[in-house]
């Protein structure tokens, strides 16, 4: 591809020739993120180290008509960092400084390469903490949180990356860094959080910091069925509790846990609910008292004594999805929203579902927000299993849609279910959104096929296409 | 045929009259939509006469913002005023936008909830709270209007009806056009419903206030509190002469009790349960504005004020303050306030001449999705930031 040849040849000028990869064998450790059943390898990977070289990466691109792609991590779970063959990778695995902490006005000042849990670590000497906790904490990054509008279990209490966000400074596809927050004219910080990459790449976040709390308090308890479980996740939410987290696991999951952390979760258990308040203490104590009475069904609940025992709780929690991988040879993580109260039905259907289709569902979910994470499991050596465990996968986010939910709650559209867009919106409803997208990025290039299943035209956009498409090179497409 | 006849195949609609000027524009036609199919349609109708178009909910804000340019079709969004579905158990509710927030309070309030915004003056709507997205004292907690609101359904400029987001709390699929419409003042779109997060009503609150010495002991005691590990859901500052900081404690009875008093340890002062009477009311003046800056900053604010005529009040914790101005001299006070942060004037009155907005840093951005949105420019013209 003469093409990115040429390009390759100004990213060096711009980076540094140690900064460019255009090795094959290099260039393939980035050709999938954390749903690695989408593959393609970048045609080249850059890796710059501030926001002018990123700036004048995307100026490249434009002027060559070249696709790009942000990437931080990789483990985003909806194929959203995938690459394009005909296209750059920016990787921001060298932007991983912490600029600043204030505390006294609750914000710290990150690169987007910065691990989420350093956030936390660097606030927690004064006392703060940085809110959103994706399971994936360890290792993703901030610019990838931002991008797909991360939440975890305690998002029920505290939100979502989106508030926690104070500013993103950002390339826009034009070139330009500008700084979206908070102010005089439209929420544009608020359109760019959860964009996946589509709308420009974010150099700086401004986070926000939220205080430690001054106690937290965690059960775990142990029902006979999974109705009875959820019961009590209803009677949490009536009593007017808003727990920090409730998180609940099925036998299956709950299977698979024990075999990958024994994680010694009350023997015989349908399912577990993890319930945990924090806040002031004597919020908290008064509240939690309520929490397990609440409980009452439960044949047993256990108190952790200290942050020891609620790092034993949760840690069957944490560890599901790569459990799973101990009873399963294979297995897909669905992620979909329903309104909490319609839990009882919808896992009967998915039930029903995984029977007539002979494949088994374990189902872990965040109980208080009705977010599913039903992995769905099977055995790729088995002719036709996949194709079934993918049918039933489907067909679930099909259930979330006609109870009124979505078709995600934290993981992204990405390249996985961009495809699924038209069953939750209508036409008219992705025309409106992708206004947004011709608006920043009328040519197309920023993380292109992404989110939607069909691109808008934007009008007269600047006729940038230079050479000849790769698809078209290759004989698979035809320009009209 | 007549344009009004036109209209009035939309929904019911009348001459305009001089009480339905906007800042000195009277619309020719005030038009009434009572479904969300009427307001398109007459959005439709609208576009193809190339009518220029500014929604009006309650009224109580229409003199906030700068002037329309024209404003031929006035759209009075108050017969959208069902609330679509409360789903209690999942603590989600849908409205129209024309309903006033009052009425719904008293629906959710039934069920023991709310939503989380402060909004006191009776009449005001669910589309004009958003449209100009104010936020009261317990934003510091529960965050504002676009933090709270899920779902989003608006009519465009040339008739279309959009949704985004959903009635769920938790979800990612899709742009999230509410939030750009949170603070549009009319001038991308008609917003026609809205789903909210709810919350459980507290069954307690306490409020704690104490005077201080100056702004600087104003910013300690708000750090105080701020930093403290007792949750305030608000943390407001009014002043000068005097300052008053108070800090809203919300929970169950034997929660918030043991809270107030270690709050008053740390400020001093007296709990009640009763709110300053200041409290999540806008500081009067002539000229209304909106300050952000960092909660540090709070001394320098006071600094940059004229001389005796001036009032700040709002979130100390948040950093967000509305500012009260006379006329004369507000354009110097606003150039002095931006030194810290933002300063936008909500409201000023007719004559006063001053930049509105200040520096924006990507206004070049938000004219191209004002252009993509609204092509034709009539929907609210000349109303927003940087003419928008
Ligand atoms: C085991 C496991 C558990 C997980 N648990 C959770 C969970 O609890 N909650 C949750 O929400 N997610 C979870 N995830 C998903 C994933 O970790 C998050 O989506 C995370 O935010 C992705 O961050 P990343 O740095 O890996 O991003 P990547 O995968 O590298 O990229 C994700 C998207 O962000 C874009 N992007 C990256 N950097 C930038 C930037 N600087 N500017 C603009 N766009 C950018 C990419 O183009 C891509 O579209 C989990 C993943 C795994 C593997
Ligand atoms: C702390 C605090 C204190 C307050 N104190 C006061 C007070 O003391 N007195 C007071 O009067 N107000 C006060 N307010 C503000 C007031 O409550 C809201 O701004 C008001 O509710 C707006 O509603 P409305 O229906 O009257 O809007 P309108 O005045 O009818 O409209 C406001 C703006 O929104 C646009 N708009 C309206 N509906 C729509 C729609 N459906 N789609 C698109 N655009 C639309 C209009 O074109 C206009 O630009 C306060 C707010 C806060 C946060």
């Amino acid at each position: 591809m003469a093409r990115l040849d040429g390009l390759a040849g100004r990213l060096r000028e711009i980076v540094g020739a140690e900064s460019v990869i255009t090795d094959p064998a290099e260039l393939r450790t980035y050709d999938c993120d954390g749903l690695t059943y989408h593959r393609a390898t970048p045609g080249i990977v850059v890796l710059p180290d501030t926001a002018e070289q990123i700036a004048a990466i995307v100026r490249a691109c434009a002027a060559d008509g070249v696709p790009y792609v942000a990437r931080g991590s990789g483990t985003g779970l909806s194929g959203g960092a995938l690459p394009r063959t005909d296209g750059v990778l920016i990787v921001t695995s060298r932007m991983r400084r912490v600029l600043a902490v204030d505390a006294a006005n609750q914000r710290a000042i990150v690169e987007p390469g910065v691990i989420n849990l350093d956030v936390t670590r660097a606030a927690r000497p004064y006392g703060y903490y940085f809110a959103p906790d994706p399971s994936s904490q360890q290792v993703c990054s901030i610019g990838g949180n931002v991008a797909e509008n991360s939440g975890g279990a305690h998002c029920l209490k505290y939100g979502f990356t989106v508030n926690h966000v104070l500013a993103c400074e950002v390339v826009t596809p034009d070139g330009e860094i500008v700084e979206l927050a908070e102010g005089p004219g439209y929420d544009l910080l608020g359109a760019f959080v959860g964009s996946e990459g589509t709308l420009g790449i974010t150099t700086k976040v401004t986070v926000r910091l939220t205080r430690l709390p001054e106690t937290v308090q965690t059960l775990l308890a142990g029902f006979d069925t999974i109705e009875r479980a959820g019961e009590a996740v209803s009677a949490i939410i009536a009593a007017g509790v808003v727990p920090a987290a409730i998180e609940m696991m099925d036998a299956l999951s709950i299977e698979a846990a024990e075999a990958a952390v024994r994680c010694g979760y009350p023997p015989g258990a349908g399912a577990v609910l993890i319930v945990e308040l924090d806040g002031p203490a004597s919020e908290v104590d008064a509240q939690f008292a309520r929490v397990k009475e609440l409980c009452g069904e439960a044949f047993e609940i256990r108190v952790a004594a200290d942050d020891t025992e609620r790092g034993l709780i949760w840690r069957g929690r944490k560890s599901a999805f790569a459990a799973v991988g101990r009873i399963s040879p294979d297995y897909i993580v669905q992620d979909g929203v329903i309104p909490r109260t319609t839990l009882p039905e919808v896992l009967a259907r998915i039930d029903a579902l995984a029977r007539e289709h002979g494949v088994r569902v374990a189902n872990v979910f965040h109980a208080g927000d009705g977010n599913l994470h039903p992995l769905v499991l099977f055995d790729g050596a088995e002719p036709g299993a996949g194709e079934r465990a993918e049918e039933v996968s489907g067909r679930i986010i099909d259930l979330c849609i006609e109870h009124g939910g979505s078709i995600t709650g934290e993981h992204g559209v990405g390249i996985d279910k961009a495809k699924y867009m038209p069953r939750m919106f209508t036409d008219e409803d992705l025309d409106t959104m992708q206004m947004v997208r011709c608006a920043f990025d009328p040519a197309g290039l920023c993380n292109p096929g992404k989110v939607y299943p069909t691109p808008r035209l934007c009008g007269e956009v600047p006729g940038r296409r230079t050479g000849v498409h790769p698809l078209v090179e290759s004989g698979k497409a035809d320009l009209f | 045929m007549e344009v009004v006849d036109a209209l009035a195949k939309a929904c019911e609609v009348r001459p305009g009259e001089a009480g339905d000027a906007v800042q000195g524009a009277t619309p020719a036609y005030v038009a009434a939509p009572a479904a969300v199919a009427e307001a398109a349609a007459l959005m439709g109708t609208a576009a193809e006469h190339g009518l220029t178009v500014v929604p009006r909910g309650a009224g109580t804000k229409m003199h906030w913002g700068a002037p329309p340019d024209r404003c031929d079709l006035l759209v009075d969004t108050r017969r959208l005023g069902r609330i679509v579905e409360h789903a209690a158990g999942d603590l989600v509710v849908k409205t129209e936008a024309g309903l006033a927030l009052d009425d719904l309070r008293g629906v959710l309030a039934g069920a023991g909830q709310q939503l989380a915004l402060d909004l006191l003056p009776p009449g005001g709507t669910v589309g004009g709270v958003l449209a100009t997205g104010v936020a009261g004292p317990r934003r510091l907690l529960y965050g504002s209007a676009r933090d709270l609101l899920i779902g989003i359904t608006v009519v465009r400029a040339d008739g279309v009806v959009a949704h985004a987001g959903g009635k769920v709390v938790k979800n990612v699929a899709g742009y999230d056009l509410g939030k750009l419409f949170t603070g549009s003042y009319g001038t991308l779109g008609l917003i026609v419903e809205a789903a909210f997060r709810l919350h459980p009503l507290p069954r307690a609150a306490a409020y704690v206030s104490a005077t201080a010495a100056g702004p600087g002991q104003a910013l300690q005691m708000a750090q105080a509190l701020l930093h403290s590990t007792l949750v305030p859901a608000a943390i407001e500052v009014d002043g000068p002469g005097p300052i008053t900081v108070a800090a809203l404690f919300e929970g169950v009875p034997d929660g918030v009790a043991p809270r107030a008093e270690a709050a008053r340890s740390l400020i001093g002062g007296r709990i009640g349960d009763a709110p300053p009477g200041w409290w999540g009311r806008l500081p009067d003046g002539e000229v209304l504005a909106e300050v952000r800056a960092l909660p540090t900053a709070l001394p320098d604010l006071f600094a940059e004020l004229p001389d005796g005529r001036a009032r700040i009040r709002g979130s100390a914790g948040r950093g967000v303050w509305h500012v009260a101005l006379p006329a004369d001299g507000a354009g110097d006070a606003l150039t002095r306030l931006r030194r810290h942060g933002t300063a936008v004037a909500l409201a000023a009155p007719a004559g006063v001449r001053l930049d509105r907005w200040g520096p924006i840093p990507a206004l070049p951005l938000m004219r191209r999705v004002k252009d993509q949105f609204d092509p034709g420019h009539r929907l609210a013209p000349g109303r927003f930031a940087g003419g928008i």
